[in-house]
């Protein structure tokens, strides 16, 4: 019997062996490529997804792992043709130059606001540590970050 | 330049990566096709330009076997309005979809949105000879222009014809051509349908003057900034086609090691796997990227490997390895050094080195490649889609025209993606699978197996007089390259010299190349010069600069930055430096704090101004610029290949440190707007300044002079 995974509100099958990172179901199995392979070593944070509504690297976890956990990727944030707040915030900042990070980076975010509704600015720092962006895009980051815990808190999201 | 009496001719950049490809694989079919959609076109060729209108939607009356290499831009008017414009340029993350859009908008009168951009794609683009040098904007946004301009006589004298008027006094504005006199108008859309036309075109249409840009000089967001925060854009590494396979390849243990035995028996025997063994060359390919992983973790392979230096002996190995004697187009020479040398107040003689950096663009290199039909199309980011083509084409023994490369919007590059090397793979993988084939390499191999920037060894001789003024300057790079080797000060008696050296490591193009290496030697000594003379630096470089551009913008950032700052906090240093590169100018102000116990240096503020002429797009070129100084302050700081014995002893995130969050500085960038100069590129130039600012003002704290880039991989004590 195939485990069963959650992901963006739908049930899938995984054929794939259940130790297989969660990152290569979810983009060759799924077929969900927003999340992106920058490095499988959990050094990058491109492939960050959120299990169980917190932020986790999909390449250092087995797709076992999900199971009875719901996944959220980039691909469902979005509601009903409306951004998610903190992807709006990136879209309004023009905060990526490449963008092969900026789905980590919007993932990794969410989590953060999730928990922490008003992150200082050394907190943001202190979450993202672990997210590369090699275009030098930081500063737009942080600023698409603290205006998405604005709006986020305006709406109460 | 000011100082300069003539520009010396140094050898071209390595922007263009000439190794020659490694696999030669069998002959295959000859067969090729070009095709160009239907509506109208314009084409500027260098000299002319000439237009085609499609004779039915569907036969291209411009078809050829081959692209000819004089067409350097063109675009198409469709005959629902949509505007399409097409360059060989690739999108790599600076931006240039939007730029160049907004550059045929402004001049062809149609809104932004209505317009889009074909590029990177041999069966549609011109030809390009890569996306590199700072060139596009420079170079693709005239052309543009002109056939945008020539696109608007078109539609006029169309418009003027159908309603029998002379087309003096109408006007071409929101995608339509009005006439004031009669109150009539007719969109272009309705001008391109139907209609034959050919008509050669002036070679200088007139452009729209950069005062009179409407949409051209506009903070105009990225184009698909949608699909980029959704996830739903489609890189090379997303691509997906019914049974693609997953490839990979057995790499060597060490550079230069050749296959000495190999059994694949194991490898061979899983279901639904190819295993390819052609020369050197093995890999398997499988229906999913762990069962290809597997299968190679199968194959036994013993190596032949040859010994080789590494990063320690690698600057003495550089300046014994330079040719003898100096070729003369690498060296030039104005009055005598010895005579400047010698009756100086000041003498100052300093050597300069920089390591071996790695690119380690977020996407790693990948391919697809498919056949059919014995042609060959792949999909790969690189910044070079025709000399790929050209690559491929000569690999697999296929005309040109058998080949398309395509690149799709690429997740970044800096000069590291010049190469073939995955679309090779994958095009030799989906030949055996006789299925489409993706290769996505690994960190480890993108930190391996792409190529570098070149390590460089600087000698500095020089001389001041007692107020000030440089009276010699012999200036010696080995290795590097270069780019940015002349100096921009007034000096009378000089003396430059470029080394060149056999590669150690596969090296080639990186943002800005060697212009941060001969800037930082550069901007370095002139910092302990103006120490000598006891000067603040930046009125000891004023002093002996000429160079209004390069005056305005260090005047520029030392103003914002509030030049020269008074040190409130233990361990504040501040610096500067500036310089000028393909055609822009850039300077820029570094704060640092650093801790006297632990010796950490934090980057505490960078200020730079930037000028490239006229701005195309100031959001763009803020990101551009703002990203240069963080990725430099990597080169700057900490960043640095490890090598022995042809093995990468960093090849991982976790080892080769790049900037991250807890890095980044304050940041100001100051976009200086030339209307009255000509645009030119800002992906290099604005990176070149900020390693030595950045260390500059860590001798302003400490008194230390670094010499050597990374400044501080391990802080400062432990140095």
């Amino acid at each position: 019997m195939p485990i069963e995974i959650e992901v963006n509100g739908k049930r899938f099958p995984v054929n794939y062996p259940p130790d297989t990172p969660l990152l290569y179901v979810l983009r060759d199995e799924l077929r969900l490529t927003g999340t992106k392979y920058g490095c499988g070593e959990g050094q990058c944070g491109a492939c960050t997804v959120l299990l169980g509504g917190a932020p986790r690297r999909s390449c250092q976890i087995p797709a076992s792992a999900a199971v009875g956990k719901p996944v959220t990727t980039i691909e469902g944030l979005e509601k009903d043709g409306r951004l998610h707040p903190v992807q709006q915030a990136f879209l309004d900042a023009g905060a990526f130059q490449c963008a092969y990070c900026t789905s980590g980076m919007i993932m990794s975010s969410v989590g953060l606001l999730q928990t922490n509704a008003n992150p200082s600015q050394a907190e943001v720092v202190q979450f993202l540590q672990g997210s590369v962006c090699r275009c030098g895009t930081h500063p737009r980051i942080m600023e698409a970050v603290r205006s998405a815990a604005k709006m986020m808190q305006g709406r109460g999201r | 330049m000011s100082g300069v009496a003539e520009k010396c001719v140094f050898e071209p950049e390595r922007y263009e990566f000439h190794a020659a490809p490694i696999h030669q694989f069998e002959l295959v079919r000859r067969d090729f096709f070009k095709i160009l959609g239907a509506g109208i076109a314009v084409f500027a060729i260098a000299k002319d330009a000439f237009a085609v209108q499609e004779t039915a939607p569907g036969r291209p009356s411009f078809h050829n076997e081959e692209l000819p290499k004089d067409i350097s831009a063109w675009l198409h008017i469709g005959e629902d309005g949509t505007v399409t414009g097409f360059t060989g340029k690739a999108e790599i993350g600076q931006n240039i979809r939007t730029a160049l859009a907004q550059t045929i908008a402004d001049e062809l009168r149609v809104p932004f949105e209505s317009v889009r951009m074909v590029t990177a794609d041999t069966a549609l683009t011109p030809f390009d000879a890569g996306t590199f040098g700072s060139r596009t904007t420079p170079t693709i946004t005239p052309q543009l222009r002109r056939v945008a301009a020539a696109a608007r006589d078109i539609l006029v004298e169309a418009a003027a014809k159908e309603w029998g008027v002379a087309r003096e006094g109408l006007i071409a504005a929101d995608a339509k051509i009005s006439d004031p006199a009669s109150g009539r108008s007719l969109k272009y859309a309705e001008l391109a349908r139907g209609k034959t036309l050919a008509q050669s075109l002036p070679t200088e249409d007139p452009t729209t003057p950069t005062a009179q840009w409407t949409i051209a000089g506009k903070p105009i967001p990225k184009v698909d900034g949608r699909s980029f925060v959704t996830g739903r854009h489609q890189y090379t590494t997303d691509i997906w086609f019914p049974e693609m396979l997953h490839g990979k390849v057995l790499r060597p243990p060490s550079f230069g090691a050749t296959l000495a035995s190999c059994d694949d028996t194991a490898a061979k025997a899983m279901t639904g796997v190819f295993v390819v063994r052609d020369g050197d060359f093995v890999g398997v390919a499988a229906p999913n990227a762990h069962d290809a992983q597997r299968a190679l973790d199968a194959i036994h392979a013993q190596w032949k490997e040859v010994p080789q230096i590494s990063n320690k002996e690698i600057f003495s190995y550089l300046k014994q390895n330079a040719a003898a004697k100096t070729e003369d187009r690498f060296r030039k020479q104005k009055g005598s050094v010895e005579e400047g040398l010698a009756g100086a107040a000041h003498r100052l003689d300093a050597t300069y080195t920089v390591a071996y950096i790695a690119h380690a663009p977020l996407e790693p290199r990948a391919a697809v490649a498919q056949w059919a039909d014995g042609k060959l199309t792949v999909w790969t980011g690189t910044q070079r889609p025709f000399a790929n083509r050209d690559e491929l084409a000569d690999v697999f023994h296929l005309p040109e025209s058998s080949v398309r490369v395509i690149v799709p919007d690429t997740g970044s590059a800096y000069g590291g993606k010049h190469t073939s090397d995955a679309a090779i793979e994958a095009a030799r993988l989906a030949r055996a699978a006789g299925r489409p084939v993706k290769v996505v390499w690994t960190r480890e191999e993108e930190f391996t197996w792409a190529y570098f920037r070149p390590a460089g060894v600087i000698e500095i001789k020089s001389a001041i007089s007692g107020d000030g003024a440089l009276t010699a300057w012999e200036f010696h790079n080995y290795h590097s390259g270069s780019s940015g080797i002349e100096t921009p000060y007034i000096v009378t008696n000089q003396r430059t010299e470029y080394h060149p050296v056999p590669l150690i490591l596969r090296s080639g193009s990186y943002r800005g190349l060697a212009a941060t290496a001969n800037h930082f030697a550069r901007e370095t000594h002139m910092d302990a010069l103006a120490s000598a003379a006891k000067m603040d630096p930046l009125e000891f470089r004023m002093k002996n600069l000429s160079d209004a551009r390069m005056r305005a913008v260090l005047e520029a950032a030392a103003k914002s930055f509030g030049w020269p700052s008074k040190k409130t906090q233990e361990g504040q240093g501040f610096g500067v430096a500036c310089g000028s590169e393909k055609g822009s100018y850039v300077a820029t102000c570094a704060e640092v704090a650093v801790d006297k116990t632990s010796g950490a240096v934090r980057v505490v503020r960078l200020v730079e101004a930037f000028e490239c002429g006229a701005i195309v797009n100031p959001d763009g070129l803020r990101n551009q610029v703002v990203g240069a100084m963080i990725q430099g302050m990597g080169g700057a700081l900490f960043e640095a290949i490890e090598f022995e014995n042809g093995r990468i002893k960093n090849p991982h995130f976790s080892t080769y440190r790049v900037p991250r969050f807890r890095d980044v500085p304050e940041t100001e960038a100051i976009l200086v707007d030339r209307k009255d100069i000509p645009s030119a590129g800002a992906g290099e130039t604005p990176i070149m300044a900020v390693a030595p600012a950045i260390g500059n003002a860590i001798f302003d704290s400490t008194g230390v002079r670094l010499h050597d880039l990374p400044l501080v991989p391990n802080g400062l004590r432990s140095k």
